[in-house]
Parts: structure tokens; sequence; C-alpha cells
């Protein structure tokens, strides 16, 4: 039912009338020194596109590259973080692979359920939908900071806070409020992730920067040029499709390119739905925004003003 | 030493920004070039230095980037008179770009608020004006009033901002005013980098 031609979050495969399954898989190497926060943080990521498609998760499989001269009760503290977020997640961990590798890596390949009709793809925005972003901006600016020792301790415990929430709550309000199309925010930066959604319902989107969240101290990082690799190339690979306003500055520019661990949603909504699904999101205590709006196809696919 | 060179061929960001930082951070050094091996590290490392008011100059030479920082309170003529040797008498040259305002204060003078506001707004629409625009405004105290939400010179902030003057507001201010949420434009700064501008070769005009 989705495959590969829309870049969508995950394949989705229907087996009867009732029920579609969702696989998806990702992993990547630690971001922080604490390995439960980081088997946390890589098992939010990991079941998001799940919950990007507005499905459930069902089964886990951890997926491990772990070297041979770290001791192995910090391996079962990754393990535990990822098999606690599973759990938060109504799924359960159904086994796993481990190689021996120089760095280590850890994620899960995710096996989810929705009904057909609750699908929500990246390819349905309409001209006329807000676009809602359920988590703050900067998670990459703010581990390169971490890196270098730049950040306060709140800074850093909010990031993570940040990274390790699933998206399950954004998810559920969504599909309560008939949302026309989602996207989750991860490597491709908010832009980079925006483009795809906008490529593939043949819209247009604007998205104001004022309002956009970003975590705290990642605005003042990017002026410092605290900015990953990444998000350099997110902006070098969409090129002229974002048109900038001239007021924005670089570091602004940047940070809507910052690669995201674990982001949040991004939401299309119907204009007439925006205030109710924003009100139940801050129900769920999720911390969200409008950010811009959809149009119809222009020739630039994203104008940032 | 006026001069120093930081290699940073072979180190992963942000490390070349780190070293860029420390080596300008050194009271004697006036220029630094600091060589980077990859585009994502002359790319930050030249956002950096602009963004702290330094001026970079860029050479690329055997697949390498030269980057030359130059300090904001080293004028261009005093440096090229460090380079050629001569003993040319210490010249302090003003900067280029128009003068720094310090505004502790959401209402302009003592006395009635009401006129106090009306008089920054007449202040502010004078700013706009001014050729050149000045070149930072650093808002501290009550001053973070007027670059948040309900700023009576909204308007007129937003023209200067476009016109390219630094806007600094105080992080601690906004905090302690719960504005950090409601801040409309520029940048959230600390006591390091306003006194930086204040004790510049910059003329600071205080509104207090």
């Amino acid at each position: 039912m989705v495959g590969l031609n829309t870049s969508d979050d995950a394949a989705v495969y229907r087996l009867n009338e009732h029920q579609a399954l969702i696989q998806t898989v990702d992993f990547f190497t630690p971001m922080i020194d604490d390995p439960y926060l980081f088997g946390q943080i890589a098992a939010a990521n990991a079941l998001s596109d799940v919950y990007a498609m507005g499905g459930q998760p069902l089964l886990a499989l951890n997926i491990v590259c772990f070297p041979d001269c770290l001791p192995p009760d910090v391996l079962a503290e990754i393990l535990r973080g990822g098999a606690d977020k599973v759990v938060e997640a109504g799924g359960i961990i159904a086994g796993g692979h481990t190689v021996r590798d120089d760095e280590p890596k850890y994620g899960l390949a995710v096996t989810g359920l929705v009904p057909p009709e609750s699908i929500i793809s990246n390819a349905t925005a309409r001209p006329g939908d807000r676009l809602i972003l359920t988590k703050p901006l900067g998670t990459g600016i703010i581990n390169n900071a971490i890196k270098a020792d730049l950040l306060s301790t709140e800074t850093v415990e909010r990031a993570v806070l940040c990274m390790s929430a699933l998206n399950k709550e954004a998810s559920a309000a969504m599909q309560q409020h008939n949302a026309s199309a989602c996207t989750d925010i991860t490597g491709f930066g908010l832009l980079g992730h925006a483009a795809e959604l906008a490529e593939a319902s043949q819209v247009s989107l604007e998205i104001c920067f004022s309002d956009v969240p970003l975590l705290p101290e990642a605005m003042e990082m990017a002026r410092m040029g605290i900015i990953p690799g990444g998000a350099y190339n997110n902006k070098e690979h969409l090129g002229d499709k974002v048109a900038f306003d001239k007021s924005l500055r670089p570091e602004e520019q940047m940070i809507l390119f910052d690669p995201q661990t674990s982001g949040g949603l991004l939401i299309a909504v119907a204009e007439a739905m925006t205030d109710k699904l924003v009100a139940e999101l801050t129900e769920r205590d999720v911390q969200s925004a409008v950010i811009g709006r959809v149009l119809p196809a222009q020739n630039k696919l994203i104008s940032v003003i | 030493m006026n001069h120093k060179v930081v290699d940073c061929r072979g180190l992963a960001c942000p490390q070349p920004v780190i070293n860029t930082k420390k080596a300008l951070e050194e009271a004697d050094v006036k220029t630094i070039t600091t060589i980077v091996d990859n585009d994502v590290a002359r790319q930050n490392v030249t956002l950096f230095a602009r963004n702290a008011g330094h001026q970079v100059d860029e050479q690329q030479k055997d697949g390498f980037y030269y980057l030359t920082v130059t300090r904001s309170d080293v004028s261009p003529v005093a440096k090229q008179t460090n380079e050629s040797n001569t003993q040319a008498p210490a010249v302090t040259t003003v900067p280029p770009g128009g003068p720094v305002y310090f505004i502790t204060t959401n209402e302009f003078g003592q006395g009635s608020p009401d006129l106090g506001e009306v008089l920054m707004k007449s202040l502010f629409t004078t700013l706009v004006a001014m050729t050149p625009p000045p070149t930072a405004l650093l808002f501290l105290n009550a001053g973070a009033y007027l670059t948040c939400e309900g700023t009576p010179v909204q308007e007129q902030l937003e023209k200067l901002y476009a016109a390219g003057t630094t806007v600094l507001t105080c992080g601690t201010c906004l905090e302690y005013y719960h504005l950090k949420e409601r801040l409309l434009l520029g940048n959230i700064s600390n006591m390091l980098e306003i006194n930086t501008w204040l004790s510049g070769q910059h003329k600071v005009i205080t509104i207090a």
C-alpha cells in the first residue's frame, strides 16, 4: 500500500480488509554517554515511523553492533533502555541480532499494525491544511554541542527528554482529529522531511520561522557555528527547492536543516480542525506548535517566511 | 604575539570552531588563521566568526581552507600596519557602521510612563532613518520588554533587524521577566557578549 516511491516513513502491506502491516527499521551510533538513555532514544526513534503512519507497534527486534572492548553491562543497559520504551509503546521485544563492531550501534526493526482506512501517509496533505510540529528542533546541534561540553545541564536534560519521548500521544491525537498527512522529523531535518511530504502530496508548504519551536540554547549554538555536517548535506540536497525570506539569517536557515534524532511528527490537518488538534496535543502533554500551512503547488516546494 | 595559526586539519566538528574561539580569546591575538580541510568546518568557523562581529577572509590552497579572522576590535588599517612592521603610531580607528545602543529601560527618560513610551517609539523611528544603521542594539533589564511580544517598537525593530543591525537581549533578564517564550526577534545573549560590545571600539550610547 505504501512503498519506496513516496519516500514515506515505513512500508505498509495490506493483510486483509481490517489489518495492514507496517514494517520499519532504524539504528544509529550513540550521541550521549549514558547507555540506558541511548537505548531509550534509539528505540523511540525506531518506533516513531510506526506512529507517523498512524499505526500501533506490535513486535520489535533488537539490532545491535557492539565492540569487545566495552563491558557487557553497557550493552545490557542499552537493551534495557530499548525494552522499556517498547513496553511503554505497548509492543513486545521478540528477539534480535548482535554483531561485533568497533563502534556500538543500536536500534530496532519494528512491526506495527494499522487498520487500512486509518493509514496516515505523507502523500495526502491538501492545500489549506495547517502544519503542526510536535517536538522542538535542534537535537543535532545540541548533540554536537554536547561533544564540546558547551551546554548547561538543564539544556542537556531537556534535549534527552525530548529525544526519548515516544510519538505515541501525538499519533493518537492526530488520528482522533483526522489529520490529512504526517511524517516524522529525523535525519533530513524539518525541511528535508517537509519537502518529501510536499513532493509526495504535490503541494507547496509555507513555514513561518518564528513559529518553529526550538530547544533551549540551540539557536545560540547555531550562531556559534556548532552545526553538524548533516545539516549542510540536507541543505545542499534540497538546493533551490526551498526559498527563504531575506530577513532570515544563515544560522536561522541552518537550524531548519538540522538532522533530528527521534524528532517530532509533522502533521498536516484541515484548518477547521487545527485548534482542536492543538488542544488535544496539549491535553496529552505534547508540546506542539502550528508552524505553517499547505499551499497549492508553486515553483518552490517550501517557502520559509 | 599578534598572529596565530590554528591548524584544524583532521579535526571533526565542532572542534575547529572551539579551537578558533579559544585562540581569539587570548588577549594579545589580533588575527588568526584557521586551517580546515572540509567544507562543513569552513562554513561553521566563518559563521561563528562573523556572528561574533569579526571579519573573515577566505583562501583556498592545496585543497585546504585558510580562514583569516581579524578581531572586531582591530581595524584593517591597524592590521596592515602590524604586518608591514612599520613604526606607525598606534591609531585607534573607529570601525565602520553606526553606534551601539545599550538600552536598559522600556521607557525613555524619567517621568510619566506614557510619555516614556512615546519617546522610546520616537527614538526607534529616528534610528530606522539613521545612516549607517546602528551596528547593534543591546537590551538589558526592562529593556528586554522592547524585543518581546507587545513591544511598542516592533515595526521599527523589524526594519532595523532587516537592515543588518545585531539585536541582542539579555537572557537572564528574559528569564526574570518570564519573557523568554515571547521574544520576537534577534538573539538571546549573556553578559560576556554584551560586555564585549560595550568595551569594544564602537561608540556606545546608553538609553536608561
